[in-house]
């Protein structure tokens, strides 16, 4: 369908539809030129250059007092610490001295550590970011430009960005935020998961976002993947009324998920922190399908105690006490590097490198306590499973099981993402009690294409016929199959999904009601009719189509 | 001058909380603090990017020196923080 004049196109990750003016995030302060002088009074420019390194730090220290959690806590004190910094004060007045002039010699000292702290390794390097943002507030109060990160705006708009980082999200007030708009992420990037967490419509991988002027109002289409530059009335009028739908099937009211004939489908919710309970019930989730625990570890220095871990546990266990809840182990790594779980080399391809199981197996101590952790807040609550990322083989899950065994929890599963373990997912099911399949990284390392690069996002669809290969082989393999992957949060896919043999799926909780109505409207074998048309597709778009033309038949 | 050899215990190494409670600490005394790793210079206590970039690791030891008055208070009490396994938020 060619666009209407004035839209701009990228990949919808979080449904439904958002309007209102753009701000855009500040990501960018220009590099003061080489080579800039001051007027002479270097006493009185050295004093300006301090006081806005001053004036930098005591705005990270006021954010760190409302800084929602620990982690964001310590990056923002360290990041006022760097702003504080003697050796950097001296490195400003030096060049000061010698007439450089102010932001250009604020900007040269910090390259001066900056170079210092790229060399070392993963942790470090992720301190380099809090770096360059030290700097860039510096510098943009030095030249009289905004500075860097998420506008400041009593009045809801939409967001366009280069990319979100976690950090730049930690202060984001969702109330004002009407939609998100990236140029670079795929549908598994951190903007994605944020966005369908918060329930705010989302289009990623769209080139040029970041040219649209702040203040142009744009009507955001989630579900198509559209930005439309100052849209008509009726067309906002018609969004907010195909809007409807979701939100009429949002108050439908919530029963057990499964097919038109009454075969039973969990339908679970992904959760993030236990704060992300609530929305789980409220979406009508049975039970939890992936706890991805690494936001209980991420940012902090030191592991969290067993007390501390398993009251987390306890806190999903006693919220479905009649569901199933899947706790991932830490999943740490890759692009979530953790002080206390550095690397053993440097790793120039992280998400092939030593991350989830593999680094687990290096640090069994850190296993041993999670375990333990989750033994003691399994006591009693019958509902826990447990089960490790990143696995490959048959020797890794049987180690793992035998871990579990050891703490005392009788129900050990494993994550299938790699495709070696969908491969030989008959080997793997002798050794565990279940599967889980994340879509996410099962389609980055099936076609082999970087989850973080939003130019090959065409290669994260979960649709694409090789990843159905890999999905039907681990549900066919003898142990109950869910599929936690952003993939069981699209309702035609999740149709597909269960006619391959998965037996739950597990998805962000606002995508829950949609994904139970359209699975109530087809019996089991036009499932499998759908799942067998998208595999005898050749490409992911005829696969959807097919599985779309068998699911319209008769409803 | 005072020395001092120190092991560091924390698990995280000289980073994170650790570093930037380290790093405070310093900051607080009048005089001059460094931290070396063997073999290579002192750097400045005081100076939280001096003091990440040592990239100094759990196990390694450090050479802690500062002179003057309340030195080996300053220097008891930088290797407590150092001989720390665990830092919780204060």
């Amino acid at each position: 369908m060619p666009e209407p004049p004035g839209s701009l196109r990228g990949t919808g990750v979080s449904a439904g539809s958002g309007c209102g003016p753009v701000r855009r995030m500040v990501g960018t302060v220009p590099e003061p030129p080489a080579g800039a002088r001051h007027g002479g009074d270097a006493a009185a420019e050295a004093a300006a250059a301090l006081a806005a390194l001053e004036g930098v730090a005591a705005s990270l220290e006021d954010l760190a007092g409302h800084a929602p959690d620990d982690a964001g806590h310590d990056v923002l004190h360290a990041q006022a610490l760097m702003a504080r910094d003697p050796e950097l004060a001296a490195g400003v007045r030096a060049r000061v001295a010698v007439g450089i002039a102010a932001p250009r010699a604020v900007f040269e000292a910090f390259a001066a550590h900056r170079e210092a702290l790229a060399a070392a390794d993963a942790y470090l390097a992720a301190r380099v970011a809090d770096l360059d943002d030290v700097r860039d507030r510096a510098v943009a109060a030095l030249l009289g430009v905004p500075v860097p990160g998420v506008p400041a705006s009593d009045e809801p708009f939409v967001l366009v960005a280069r990319d979100l980082a976690p950090a730049d999200t930690a202060l984001l007030d969702p109330a004002t935020v009407v939609a998100f708009v990236t140029e670079n992420g795929g549908p598994t990037s951190h903007t994605a998961i944020l966005a369908r967490a918060l329930g705010v419509p989302a289009v990623v991988a769209v080139p040029d976002a970041t040219t649209l002027a702040d203040g142009v109002v744009v009507l955001v289409d989630g579900t198509a993947g559209t930005v439309q530059i100052a849209p008509s009335p009726s067309d906002v009028l018609a969004a907010r009324f195909r809007d409807r739908t979701p939100s009429h099937v949002s108050a439908a009211p919530a029963g057990p998920g499964g097919t038109r004939d009454g075969r039973r489908v969990p339908l679970l919710a992904n959760i993030t922190v236990p704060g992300d309970l609530a929305a789980a019930r409220a979406h009508g989730a049975e039970g939890v399908g992936l706890y991805r625990t690494e936001f209980l570890f991420l940012d902090r220095a030191d592991v969290p105690g067993t007390a501390e871990q398993a009251a987390a546990y306890a806190e999903a266990l006693d919220a479905f006490p009649d569901g199933d809840v899947v706790v991932r182990v830490l999943d740490a790594g890759a692009d979530k590097p953790l002080p206390f779980l550095p690397p053993s080399a440097p790793e120039p391809n992280p998400a092939l490198g030593e991350r989830g199981l593999r680094m687990l197996r290096r640090h069994p101590e850190i296993l041993a306590g999670q375990l333990a952790a989750l033994a003691k807040a399994g006591a009693g609550r019958p509902g826990l499973r447990v089960m490790a990322p990143m696995v490959t083989g048959a020797d890794e899950s049987a180690a793992f099981a035998a871990a579990c065994r050891d703490a005392g929890l009788d129900r050990p599963g494993v994550m299938i993402e790699v495709p070696a373990a969908a491969l030989r997912a008959r080997d793997l099911a002798r050794t565990v009690e279940f599967f889980s399949v994340g879509t996410n990284d099962l389609a980055q390392y099936a076609c082999a294409a970087d989850r973080q690069s939003g130019a090959l996002s065409r290669l994260h669809d979960p649709w694409q016929p090789a990843l159905l290969d890999l999905v039907a082989l681990a549900a066919g393999a003898g142990v109950p199959c869910g599929v936690c992957g952003e993939g069981a949060a699209d309702p035609i896919l999740a149709c597909v999904l269960v006619g391959l043999g998965v037996a739950s799926l597990s998805m962000a909780p606002t995508a829950i009601p949609a994904v139970r109505e359209e699975l109530a409207g087809h019996t089991l074998d036009r499932c499998r009719a759908a799942a067998a048309a998208a595999r005898a597709s050749r490409t992911a778009a005829t696969a959807r189509a097919a599985a779309r033309a068998v699911l319209a038949r008769r409803r | 001058m005072t020395e001092r050899r120190v092991k560091i215990m924390s698990r995280v190494g000289l980073h994170a909380r650790p570093a930037a409670l380290f790093v405070q600490t310093a900051a607080k005394a009048p005089m001059d603090v460094t931290v070396a790793l063997d073999g290579r210079d002192p750097v400045n206590a005081k100076s939280i990017l001096a003091v990440l970039g040592l990239d100094a690791h759990h196990g390694e030891e450090v050479t802690l020196a500062a002179a003057g008055d309340g030195a080996e208070e300053l220097l008891n009490t930088l290797e407590s923080i150092l001989s720390q396994e665990e830092h919780g938020r204060a």
